[in-house]
C-alpha cells in the first residue's frame, strides 16, 4: 500500500486569509488542489445549493402552522398552478387563485388581508409568516384583519386575486424569497393598497430579507405597520409611499429581477 | 403571405415570419411562458422545413417590429450595408447555414459579411444549427477590442472579475478583488454589480478601484455597473470611468423599461469616448443582454426570446463596445428551465453576437430555482471556451453574494485556461508575470498568500 503523503500546501488556507475573511461573506481564499477547489470547499458549496434546492422544492407544511393560530382562523387556498414543476415554468398560473379556492374566503369589511404564500422559499414563510401575523396583530388596535389566508403554488400577485374575494382594502402577502446560497430561509413582504387582478408591481411597497441573520420579525413588524398606517392614510402604495418612508431601505417593488447590471 | 412545409404527408402552415421563427426555436420555457413556440416536435421540424427556404432577402422586407414604432428596427435597417450582403444575397436561410459551416467561410470572410447580416436573419440561421455547428462557426470568428488590454485574440480567454458585496463594503469589494487577480482574473474589467444605484457610493468604488489599478500599473479596465444615466452623472462630477455599463434588450420598448433609448447610449458613448482613458484603445462601452428580457418587460411584440434577443445585438454594435455578454442563467426557469435550455441558449447568444460582430462574453450563470447546477456550468464553460468565447465572468467560489446566483469560480475560469490551453489577454498576462503571479516555467499561477505578493498592501 502506498503510504505516501500528499504534498503539503504552500498555503495553508485558514491562516494568511482569516483576516480579510472578516471583510465579507464572499468565498475567497479557499485555497486550491492544482486548479481546482478543495474537496471541503466543493462539499461546503453543495451543502448550501442542496438547502437552497430544498428551500425552492420543500411543501407549506399547513397543519403546524395552523398549529400556531387560534382554531380555524386560517384559510387555505392554491393558485392555478397544480404543482411546483409548472409553478417554476408559469409565474402567470400562480398569480391567480384556483377556480374551487376563491369559494372558501369569506367576505368582510376588512381593512387588511394576510396571506402567508410560499413562493420559492416555503421554510421562510413556514418560520416567519405566522409570527409576522402575531406581531401585527397587536400594532393594528382597532383594524378589522381578516383571518389569515394560506396560499400555496403563489406569486406575489396572488395576493391581488384574494383581497378581491375577502373584500379587504389592502393586501400584505408575506412571501418565501428565492433561496441564495447563504440564506435559504429569507422572506419578503408586500403591501398593495387596493389591489386588484392585473394590479402593476409598482403599486406595491416591499420590505425583504426578513430571516434569523437579516431583519427580525419585530423590526419587520414595526416597519410594516408604519407603511400601512401611511397607506391608510394617504390612499395609496408604491412609489408615492416610497418616497414618504424615513427608512433609505424601504423600496417600492417595480424592480426587475431580470436586470443584473443596475437594479 | 405565410410559410408551408410538407412534413411526412402533412402540410404545415405559419401565418407570418414571426411564428415560423418562434415555432422553429428549439424549446425552452420562456416561449411557452408567452404562448409562442411548437406545440409539437414535428411542428417545429416542419418549421425548420419551412425556415430553410425562406430567401435571406426577406428578412430585409419584413420588419418583425414595426420601422414606424421601434427604433432598434429602423437602426437595424438603415444601418443595413447592402455591399457587404451582396456574397449571401441569394442564400435561402439553409443555404446560408451551410455556407457558415463551409472551409470558404474563414475569419476574414465572415468578418466582412457581417454589416450585411441583421439580427433577424442570424437568430434564424441558428434555428437550424444543431450545437456543434454554432460553436464551429463562433470559433472561426474573432472580434476584437481594445481598451487598456486586448480582447478577444486567438487563443486567449479573458475574465471579468466581480467582486460584488451586498453593502458594497469597499474593504470586502477589494479582497474579493485580490482574490481574484491571483487567479489571474480581471483582464476584461473588474467590474462591481453595485448593491444601491447610489451616485456618491458608485464614485466612492470607481475611486477606489481606479487607486488599486493605478498603484500596480494592472493593464485592465474597471466599472461600476450602474445606470447610463448615472454613469452620465459620475462622468460629470470628474469620476474615474473607463467603460460605461448599460443593460439592453431588443426593442424600443423594452429598452425603455430599462430607462434607456438609443440618445442616451450615444451620449454616454461619447461622453466616455472623450475622457480618452483608454491606452491602447478606446472602446468605451460595456453591454450585458439575456434572452427573456423583453418579454419579462411585456416588450416582445410576439417574437420568440431568442429572436428579439439578437436584436440588442444590434444595439450593442452600434456603439464599438469593449465587452458583451449575456447573463444566460441569471433571469429564472421561467424562461430558461434547466441546464440543457440555459446551454442551448448560450451557445445561440454566442454565435449569434460573434456572427454580427459583437464581441460577447457569457456570465454561465443559474438561479437555485432552475433545474441547474455546477455540472452543467462545467459543461456550458468548456463548449464556451472551444467555441471561442471571448471573456466568462467569475465570482469567488462561484458564489455571488450580493445578487444571490451561481456563475463559474475563479477555480473554474482558471482550469478551462488549463484545459483549453487559453491565456489572458496579452498586456496583462505580461503584468501577471511581472508581479510574479504567474510562473512561466510550470506555466501555472502560483499559490500566493496575500503577504507574498505587493498585492496584498491593497487592502490598508
Amino acid at each position: 500500500m502506498d503510504t505516501k503523503k500528499p504534498t503539503p500546501s504552500p498555503m495553508p488556507p485558514d491562516d494568511a486569509w482569516s483576516e480579510l475573511r472578516h471583510l465579507t461573506r464572499a468565498r475567497i481564499g479557499i485555497g486550491r488542489s492544482g486548479t481546482a477547489q478543495r474537496t471541503r470547499d466543493v462539499l461546503a458549496f453543495q451543502g448550501a445549493h442542496a438547502l437552497a434546492r430544498d428551500a425552492v422544492h420543500t411543501a407549506l407544511d399547513i397543519a403546524a402552522m395552523r398549529a400556531q393560530l387560534p382554531a380555524g382562523e386560517a384559510v387555505v387556498v392554491t393558485s392555478r398552478a397544480p404543482d411546483r414543476p409548472t409553478y417554476l415554468r408559469r409565474p402567470d398560473l400562480g398569480r391567480r387563485l384556483d377556480e374551487g379556492s376563491s369559494t372558501h374566503l369569506r367576505r368582510g369589511a376588512w381593512d387588511v388581508v394576510f396571506v402567508a404564500g410560499d413562493g420559492l422559499s416555503a421554510v421562510a414563510v413556514q418560520n416567519g409568516a405566522v409570527p409576522l401575523f402575531h406581531a401585527m396583530r397587536d400594532r393594528l388596535a382597532g383594524w378589522a384583519v381578516a383571518p389569515l389566508v394560506i396560499a400555496t403554488q403563489a406569486r406575489v400577485a396572488l395576493g391581488d386575486e384574494i383581497a378581491v374575494a375577502t373584500g379587504a382594502r389592502m393586501v400584505v402577502m408575506m412571501i418565501g424569497e428565492r433561496p441564495g446560497l447563504s440564506v435559504a430561509d429569507s422572506m419578503g413582504v408586500y403591501l398593495t393598497y387596493a389591489p386588484y387582478v392585473g394590479c402593476p408591481d409598482s403599486a406595491r411597497n416591499c420590505l425583504s430579507n426578513i430571516h434569523p441573520h437579516g431583519l427580525s420579525i419585530p423590526q419587520a413588524a414595526d416597519r410594516l405597520a408604519w407603511l400601512m398606517h401611511e397607506a391608510r392614510r394617504l390612499s395609496l402604495t408604491g412609489v408615492g409611499l416610497k418616497d414618504a418612508a424615513p427608512q433609505a431601505h424601504l423600496h417600492h417593488s417595480g424592480t426587475s429581477s431580470i436586470e443584473k447590471g443596475s437594479r | 403571405m405565410g410559410f408551408h412545409a410538407t412534413f411526412c404527408g402533412e402540410t404545415y402552415s405559419f401565418p407570418d415570419l414571426a411564428t415560423l421563427l418562434a415555432v422553429a426555436s428549439p424549446p425552452r420555457s420562456g416561449d411557452v411562458l408567452a404562448g409562442l413556440g411548437a406545440t409539437s416536435d414535428v411542428q417545429r421540424i416542419a418549421a425548420r422545413h419551412a425556415l430553410a427556404d425562406v430567401p435571406l432577402e426577406t428578412f430585409l422586407h419584413t420588419a418583425l417590429v414595426p420601422y414606424e414604432e421601434d427604433e432598434v428596427t429602423r437602426l437595424i435597417i438603415d444601418s443595413h450595408d447592402r455591399a457587404a450582403f451582396a456574397p449571401i444575397a441569394h442564400m435561402t436561410v439553409g443555404d446560408f447555414r451551410d455556407w457558415l459551416l463551409s472551409h470558404a467561410a474563414d475569419g476574414p470572410t465572415l468578418a466582412a459579411v457581417a454589416p450585411g447580416i441583421t439580427p433577424e436573419m442570424a437568430a434564424a440561421v441558428s434555428k437550424i444549427m444543431r450545437n456543434q455547428d454554432l460553436m464551429s462557426v463562433s470559433a472561426r470568428i474573432r472580434v476584437i477590442t481594445r481598451f487598456r488590454n486586448t480582447i478577444g485574440l486567438a487563443g486567449c480567454l479573458a475574465s471579468r472579475l466581480q467582486p460584488n458585496h451586498p453593502t458594497d463594503d469597499l474593504k470586502g469589494i477589494a479582497a474579493s478583488t485580490l482574490d481574484g487577480l491571483l487567479y489571474g482574473m480581471g483582464d476584461a474589467v473588474i467590474g462591481i454589480n453595485p448593491a444601491t444605484d447610489n451616485v456618491a457610493t458608485g464614485m466612492a468604488l470607481l475611486d477606489m478601484l481606479d487607486h488599486a489599478r493605478r498603484r500596480y500599473e494592472i493593464p485592465t479596465q474597471t466599472c461600476v455597473l450602474t445606470h447610463v444615466t448615472n454613469t452620465i452623472e459620475m462622468m460629470n462630477r470628474g469620476a474615474a470611468v473607463d467603460l460605461v455599463f448599460q443593460s439592453i434588450a431588443g426593442t424600443q420598448k423594452a429598452n425603455e423599461g430599462f430607462g434607456v433609448s438609443l440618445a442616451i447610449l450615444k451620449e454616454a458613448h461619447e461622453a466616455a469616448r472623450g475622457l480618452h482613458r483608454g491606452t491602447i484603445g478606446n472602446n468605451v462601452m460595456y453591454f450585458e443582454t439575456g434572452q427573456g428580457a423583453a418579454l419579462s418587460a411585456g416588450a416582445h411584440h410576439g417574437l420568440d426570446q431568442q429572436t428579439v434577443e439578437t436584436r440588442a445585438y444590434a444595439v450593442a454594435r452600434a456603439f464599438e463596445p469593449l465587452l458583451v455578454n449575456t447573463v444566460v442563467g441569471f433571469i429564472g426557469p421561467e424562461y430558461l428551465y434547466d441546464g440543457k435550455q440555459i446551454t442551448r441558449a448560450a451557445l445561440e447568444d454566442h454565435f449569434c453576437a460573434k456572427l454580427l460582430g459583437v464581441p460577447m462574453g457569457c456570465d454561465a450563470c443559474y438561479t437555485n430555482h432552475a433545474e441547474a447546477d455546477q455540472d452543467d456550468m462545467d459543461n456550458l464553460m468548456v463548449l464556451l471556451g472551444v467555441a471561442g468565447i471571448s471573456f466568462l465572468i467569475g465570482v469567488p467560489g462561484a458564489d455571488d453574494i450580493m445578487l444571490n446566483y451561481q456563475s463559474l469560480s475563479f477555480h473554474d475560469i482558471m482550469t478551462l485556461r488549463r484545459m483549453l490551453r487559453l491565456e489572458p489577454a496579452p498586456e496583462f498576462a505580461a503584468w501577471l508575470e511581472r508581479m510574479g503571479l504567474y510562473d512561466v516555467k510550470s506555466g501555472q499561477m502560483r499559490e500566493l498568500a496575500p503577504g507574498q505578493t505587493r498585492l496584498g498592501q491593497m487592502i490598508a
